[in-house]
């Protein structure tokens, strides 16, 4: 049985998809205020997978660290905006993206040397580092973190509206997806699969594979960055829970959960779990037992669930059950 | 013209007290096949391990086409001109036979993968490694096989498709770990066909336990017995050397 990545999206898939993009740009004006915040959040935790999915399902990097990425470029929008005013859009985003690239950079350069198990534990000890160095420090906000008074300032459109700040993030969202797909067919994307498959097949052809490695891990360090920075922006706090164990494990959930190596699995993944995690959150107590408190026992028995029955995640299962319809009809 | 594109002087590989490769020299010339056999633990893939960079050597030296390459890391040998088979089948299984190929030959192509410039476009695009993926699969006779995906195709299919994704890479120096292994007579003569058409512009290192396909491919021929060259030279007059009929060929014949 030769397990293949859904890289290639059928027609029914796409058409889902298509859908979905036009659900999320007429849903500012249908959905209320409180549920236009949560689609936001959720459009920004799918960047945030789609940049963790070009390293765990096309490069098979399984990286336990990735929040740390995440959260630096929420700190550096911290950093940037003073406490009276507002600050320009057009260099903090470039700057917070930047950073967390250098920062993805700099680790990677060690990370990316190990492989399988060892690479896991090291990305997450790398991110357990840039989570003590804000948490122990004062300076940098300690354990209550920094508040963000202000949103970044755009001059062509108001961020502190939050149906443009929606629209700001889908068109981020619909950005990056394009971007990875396109990078996805690229020569470099096509030597990051190869080297999921068989890396060391790929350094006896001559690819220097550490070069490839180190470009992924920095730019899915960057993306990461700028996941972080919108969530910065719309939650106007940043404390180091962004940057902690839990964000990277999420992530990776979110990745497995709506099927791994295509990009839109990760969206999806991500929209799945926060919708799923809330629902286990508002559960009703049955007598002295109240479920909602245990909503992380629920995330694993569904998490379990949906690797057994989709192993290709919630994208593979929408795809064959579309799949089976259409041989149904023929 | 015949020159000398690899040249191994002395190889030791040691992994603990036992050297796997001792003091092996091999010399490769554009236009011949050298065959090393020996009987299993002789020590012969390792010695290919060492010439491609997959293991460093203990001591010793390699040169490739003029360049000193000794310890050097398997893409470096492969840039430097070095392909490879190997003796277990190692392709990318999900992938179909021709982007197995295509991957093989895009190598060729500048990498950079720093260059913002090599994540747009379509790696299917490049005119050149299409060109030196067409090729490849002609000579290991895969054209109807391209749109197979490569872990479904038969073994015999698997082993032409190793040798296609080694010639895809264009090199000089071809080193081939068994590829007649687990063939059917009739691919086995296909292969033997395309290893003398590929002869004349490459110095081929052959490791073989197909005797028959030895004596009709070498031009020299090593003797290899637990890490030690036993006896080198023409294939004829190693036929006749009782010491070698002793320790591997009289107990195969």
């Amino acid at each position: 049985m030769i397990k293949a990545n859904l890289e290639t999206l059928p027609r029914s898939i796409q058409f889902v998809l298509a859908l979905g993009a036009v659900a999320l740009a007429a849903f500012p004006f249908v959905g209320t205020d409180f549920y236009t915040q949560m689609v936001t959040r959720m459009m920004i935790l799918g960047i945030f997978a789609m940049s963790l999915d070009l390293l765990q399902g096309v490069t098979g990097l399984v990286s336990l660290g990735h929040a740390a990425y995440f959260g630096l470029a929420g700190y550096a929008l911290a950093f940037l905006t003073p406490a009276g005013e507002a600050v320009s859009l057009w260099w903090t985003l470039p700057l917070a993206v930047l950073a967390s690239g250098l920062a993805a950079l700099i680790i990677g350069f060690f990370v990316v040397r190990t492989h399988g198990i060892y690479f896991i534990m090291v990305t997450m000890a790398f991110a357990q580092m840039v989570f003590f160095l804000f948490f122990d420090n004062k300076a940098l906000g300690g354990s209550d973190g920094i508040y963000i008074n202000f949103k970044p300032e755009a001059t062509l459109f108001d961020l502190e509206n939050k149906r443009v700040f929606y629209y700001f993030t889908l068109a981020c969202l619909l950005g990056v997806y394009a971007f990875l797909r396109h990078l996805l067919w690229s020569p470099f994307g096509r030597a990051l699969s190869g080297i999921r498959v068989n890396e060391h097949r790929m350094r006896a052809m001559g690819f220097g594979t550490f070069g490839y490695k180190l470009t992924a891990f920095t730019l899915a360090g960057a993306l990461a960055g700028l996941a972080g920075y919108l969530w910065g922006a719309q939650t106007g706090y940043v404390n180091p829970e962004l940057m902690g164990f839990h964000m990277s494990a999420h992530a990776i959930m979110m990745v497995i959960l709506g099927g791994m190596g295509n990009f839109a699995g990760a969206i999806v993944g991500a929209f799945a779990f926060e919708y799923v995690l809330h629902a286990f959150k508002d559960l009703p107590a049955i007598g002295a037992f109240n479920t909602g408190k245990h909503w992380q026992l629920w995330m694993g028995l569904f998490i379990v669930a949906v690797v057994i029955l989709a192993p290709r995640g919630l994208l593979g299962l929408t795809g064959r059950f579309l799949n089976r319809k259409e041989a149904g009809d023929a | 013209m015949r020159e000398v594109l690899l040249s191994a002087k002395k190889l030791t590989k040691r992994f603990g007290g036992l050297a796997a490769v001792n003091e092996v020299s091999v010399d490769l010339w554009r236009d011949r096949i050298h065959a090393v056999i020996g009987p299993n633990g002789a020590g012969k893939s390792t010695l290919t391990n060492l010439l491609s960079g997959d293991l460093p050597p203990t001591s010793g030296q390699i040169t490739l086409g003029g360049h000193d390459v000794t310890g050097g890391s398997p893409e470096a040998i492969s840039r430097q001109g070095l392909g490879r088979s190997y003796q277990k089948t190692n392709i990318f299984p999900p992938f179909t036979v021709w982007e197995n190929v295509r991957l093989a030959a895009q190598s060729r192509d500048a990498q950079q993968p720093w260059n913002p410039l090599r994540w747009l476009g379509r790696a299917t695009n490049s005119a050149t490694a299409n060109a030196r993926a067409e090729r490849a699969i002609e000579l290991a006779g895969l054209q109807a096989r391209r749109n197979t995906v490569s872990g479904a195709a038969s073994h015999g299919e698997q082993r032409q498709l190793e040798i296609a994704m080694t010639l895809a890479t264009e090199p000089q120096v071809l080193l081939l770990d068994e590829p007649l292994a687990g063939m059917g007579v009739a691919e086995a003569e296909r292969m033997v066909e395309l290893l003398l058409q590929l002869k004349k512009d490459h110095a081929m290192l052959l490791v073989e336990h197909d005797i028959d396909a030895i004596f009709t491919l070498a031009d020299h021929l090593t003797v290899m017995v637990n890490g030690t060259v036993i006896a080198s030279g023409l294939p004829a007059d190693i036929r006749a050397d009782r010491g070698v009929q002793a320790a591997y060929l009289g107990e195969d014949h």
